[in-house]
């Protein structure tokens, strides 16, 4: 091995040293970033894709028409539909399943829906604590979706021009 | 005349084709696509749609492929510039008045507008006004409707006329008030109305059993085989999360066409039937206890072995496999069991010593469009055998002569020159012919080219069937006519074949011990059943099938189903499996072995009945019974069988010239019934399918209106009409059609299952 001159140079100076040390003094002084979660949070893209929610019309009327177009369209298997004719001659749902642990947050399935029916939320917070609870029922879609509804109106709207 | 070939061209690529021919069946014929809406090439040509235009040489205008005849040196452009722009265009315009409510439409996913619209329209429209509003119609419980979706191709308006021969679709209004419907609110009465539902390019017509049960890509096709009539149409029993929720038509033009009668489209209903039994059940002091599978088939094999084979009788439905009725009748031989029967419906068993190996047609069924005279001996081929019907009706509206001698007048889609004579008569009317070579209708057969005389169901079960064919098969033979049978069930002619007749074994080999018939052996006398899917209301007789199942100390039923009925004179309950959940064959009226595979599994611990029964085998002890697959059986049946035709009528027997008819004519008061099945009542799985159970009309009794003035009654009445000791009360009708001194109360139905023989004496009063 031959002896290299600027190796040792290098080594003794503590060139690298201080250059790692300028880096960390850079950012001591500039504007902090961190975010102190959850007391603080980051805003949200209008495209966020978080849990899901079921939303219904103006009137009360839940929008899902159980055409099974974000079932056919899940590439995670995440979603499962029964659908029933309702009195009223309607088609409707009696099950809406998605199961979270399955679920890609890949967005086709509010993509697929002709009804904006089905959305995916700002929610990203939740969590579990026994098994089974990861299959979100339709009650509970549609229960963050009636929640929610003035946000996700909000988001829909504003990401509406470009769609 | 000989066909003339020209060449033309399409797409600058020379083409044969028979001069002539539309341009869209030549393109077809080449796998050029051209999109079309009101073409099909069962159905006359209407041109109408205007969706298949395409360019013409020296033409000005595009022309529509399916209204332009080919002749030699035309050249056509199906994708050029002008073509394209005339499709798009057209498009367009259908689209205007189509709504948006694919997402609902149960045809989505499947549906031709939206192919053609993705395939040929563009991707936006120019129309902004309101589109048009339909009201729907009520047709009955077979086909939903949703006429805003109607694109007015009219398939189902000429199907009507020229396929179901029944003109029961039609438009209303012109231009784009064009609307179509039954002009009066009614249901579509066609048995082969059906077929309207494919037909229909878009979801304005679809099925209402199935409608919103699963969407077109989410459910697996399974080919299978009908399980009702004799035809054997080729089916697609489509399956959601394994359960069956729709039957289509498959293509084969030697069996079925594109058509399947709705007996056969909507009967899956009755898989999922609340009489489904999913457990093996025994009987035990008046108590049903549910058992293992183990527990069962021990009980079972005990009850054969200790049974005395001169008491026991087996019967097994036409409607079984040809694996499940071999495999029955060699368990039924394996244990000394003679009396081995599927012939529930017959009464006469004279001579079935002399009957061939099987009732087949004679000729293949597409053959029969082709015959120039017809002569049909007690058959209501519409209701029996819709798609041979349809055979028919197409060699008569060719010119050929369709005669027929019934015992009623039945209802025909077509001209029928037809005698009408009570049951008891038939035979003299039928010996009448037979004597005299310048009959009519003798003469008719003989001087057509190609004539058939074929018997139908209600001949094989009149009390004077060895009488009738004899007589049937001397006219045949006199006149040149093929002889043929329009045989019951989807496997009449493999129970034949199968073995499963008392006096001889599979393949029609000869049998040392015979036993006897099941009009014998259905009696007190019998001391242990068998029943394989056979139900009360199968019988010929329920009344005395009543008397003796009740009787019997032992009742082993192995079938899908048990309703309370069953139930009360079962003592075992093996529940087994419905045509689409097992694998097996069925032979047609024609002969010809058509397999197929389950769709699907039975429910609970239901199992493929083939399975079931060879388990029950070793279970008793019946040595070489180790097949593991239908297709083993099969196999062994196609060894036994080699050298015998299977489609040979040659009938054997004594002429029965003089033979007295065996119901005797009427006593004082006492009509002669004519029981003739109910289309929707033949088998146990059509009996259970609901919506075919709500096209049956209303039970009545139908009287001559001559003997119903003699009694003074009017349509309407009621009537007290009994049979043995039972009377039960019934509306009175008035047809024509009905011979003086009979009276018509169809068999199978509900309230005939209480009655007794399906041609015997019927005592009718005014009631109150």
């Amino acid at each position: 091995m031959s002896f290299n001159w600027k190796h040792y140079f290098k080594t003794f100076s503590l060139k690298e040293l201080m250059q790692g040390m300028g880096v960390t003094g850079k950012y001591f002084f500039e504007r902090k970033i961190t975010i102190q979660y959850p007391e603080e949070k980051t805003p949200i893209s209008n495209r966020f894709r978080g849990h899901h929610a079921l939303r219904r019309y103006p009137n009360g009327e839940e929008r899902c028409i159980a055409c099974k177009l974000c079932e056919a369209v899940c590439p995670a298997l995440a979603i499962t539909i029964d659908l029933e004719e309702r009195p009223d001659g309607t088609r409707r749902t009696t099950r809406y399943d998605i199961d979270m642990f399955k679920c890609i947050y890949c967005g086709f399935c509010e993509e697929a829906c002709p009804v904006d029916a089905i959305v995916e939320t700002n929610i990203f917070e939740y969590h579990f604590e026994n098994r089974g609870e990861n299959i979100q029922t339709k009650d509970k879609l549609l229960a963050i979706g009636d929640k929610h509804e003035a946000e996700i109106a909000k988001m829909k709207a504003a990401d509406a021009p470009y769609r | 005349m000989a066909e003339e070939f020209v060449t033309i061209e399409i797409n600058d690529q020379p083409v044969q084709a028979r001069k002539g021919a539309m341009l869209i069946e030549v393109a077809d014929n080449n796998g050029i696509s051209i999109p079309r809406f009101c073409y099909h090439k069962k159905l006359s040509i209407a041109a109408n749609c205007r969706m298949c235009l395409v360019e013409m040489e020296k033409s000005w205008k595009p022309v529509p492929a399916c209204a332009t005849p080919v002749n030699a040196g035309m050249k056509f452009w199906t994708r050029s510039d002008k073509a394209k722009n005339a499709q798009k265009g057209i498009m367009e315009f259908l689209l205007i008045n189509h709504p948006l409510d694919c997402p609902i439409c149960d045809q989505g996913g499947e549906c031709e507008l939206q192919d053609v619209s993705v395939g040929y329209g563009s991707n936006k429209s120019q129309y902004a006004e309101i589109k048009r509003v339909v009201q729907d119609k009520d047709i009955g419980p077979l086909i939903e409707t949703e006429m805003t979706r109607c694109i007015q191709c009219t398939r189902c308006v000429r199907f009507g006329d020229e396929i179901a021969g029944m003109r029961e679709m039609g438009g209303v209004g012109r231009g784009d008030r064009l609307e179509i419907g039954t002009y009066i609110e009614k249901s579509l009465q066609s048995e082969l109305s059906g077929n309207v539902i494919d037909l229909c390019p878009v979801g304005a017509l679809t099925a209402k059993p199935s409608r919103y049960k699963a969407r077109a890509w989410e459910m697996v096709a399974h080919d299978a085989i009908a399980p009702h009539d004799s035809v054997g149409s080729h089916l697609q029993v489509h399956t959601f999360r394994k359960e069956v929720v729709r039957a289509v038509p498959r293509e084969n033009d030697a069996i079925n066409e594109c058509w399947i009668s709705d007996r056969d489209r909507f009967s899956y209903q009755g898989i999922a039937s609340a009489d489904r039994i999913t457990k093996p059940m025994l009987k035990r002091d008046g108590h049903w206890y549910e058992v293992s599978w183990q527990q069962a088939l021990d009980a079972t094999a005990e009850i054969l072995r200790a049974a005395d084979p001169a008491r026991t009788g087996a019967l097994a439905s036409a409607t079984s496999t040809v694996e499940e009725l071999y495999l029955f009748q060699r368990l039924m031989r394996g244990l000394n069991i003679r009396n081995i029967d599927h012939r529930v419906r017959q009464t006469d068993f004279s001579d079935q010593s002399a009957a061939p190996l099987c009732p087949s047609l004679g000729m293949p069924i597409a053959q029969l469009e082709q015959q120039n005279a017809v002569f049909l001996i007690g058959s209501n081929v519409r209701q029996e055998q819709p798609l041979l019907n349809h055979r028919i009706r197409k060699a008569a509206l060719k010119g050929a002569a369709v005669m027929a001698l019934n015992p009623r007048a039945f209802d025909f889609n077509y001209d029928v020159a037809q005698q009408a004579v009570a049951p008891a008569d038939m035979l003299q009317a039928l010996q009448a012919m037979a004597n005299d070579p310048d009959n009519a209708v003798m003469a008719t057969l003989k001087n057509a080219e190609h004539a058939a005389v074929l018997l139908g169901n209600v001949a094989v079960q009149h009390p004077d069937f060895a009488a009738l064919r004899g007589l049937a098969y001397t006219i045949a033979e006199q006149t040149g006519a093929t002889f043929g049978y329009l045989a019951e069930s989807a496997n009449t002619v493999g129970a034949w074949v199968a073995g499963v007749v008392p006096h001889r074994l599979s393949a029609g080999r000869e049998l040392k011990q015979a036993g006897v018939p099941v009009g014998e052996f259905l009696s007190e006398n019998t001391r242990t059943f068998v029943l394989l899917n056979t139900e009360l209301a199968d019988f010929a007789n329920p009344q005395q099938a009543m008397k003796a199942l009740s009787a019997a100390e032992n009742v082993i039923v192995i079938a899908p189903f048990a309703d309370n009925t069953t139930r009360k004179y079962a003592t075992v309950l093996l529940p087994s499996s419905t045509f689409a959940e097992t694998s097996g064959t069925f032979i047609n009226a024609a002969g010809q072995w058509q397999s197929f595979k389950g769709a699907t599994v039975p429910p609970g611990e239901a199992r493929p009945t083939w399975k079931v029964l060879r388990v029950l085998g070793n279970t008793a002890g019946v040595p070489e019974f180790d097949w593991v697959a239908t297709e083993e059986i099969v196999a062994e049946l196609h060894l036994e069988l080699d050298g015998v035709a299977v489609c040979n009528n040659r009938y054997a027997g004594t002429v029965g010239r003089d033979a007295k008819s065996c119901v005797s004519t009427t006593a004082d008061g006492a009509f002669q019934r004519i029981g003739d099945v109910q289309m929707y009542r033949v088998d146990p799985l059509v009996r259970r399918a609901k919506a075919l159970q709500a096209m049956i009309p209303p039970a009545a009794v139908q009287l001559n209106p001559q003997d119903a003035a003699n009694m003074g009654v009017a349509a309407g009445d009621t009537l007290k009409v009994s049979q043995g000791a039972v009377t039960i009360t019934l509306p009175a009708q008035l047809d024509a059609g009905i011979p003086a001194g009979c009276a018509g109360l169809q068999s199978g139905i509900e309230v005939s299952n209480v009655l007794g023989a399906a041609f015997g004496a019927l005592q009718i009063a005014k009631a109150g």
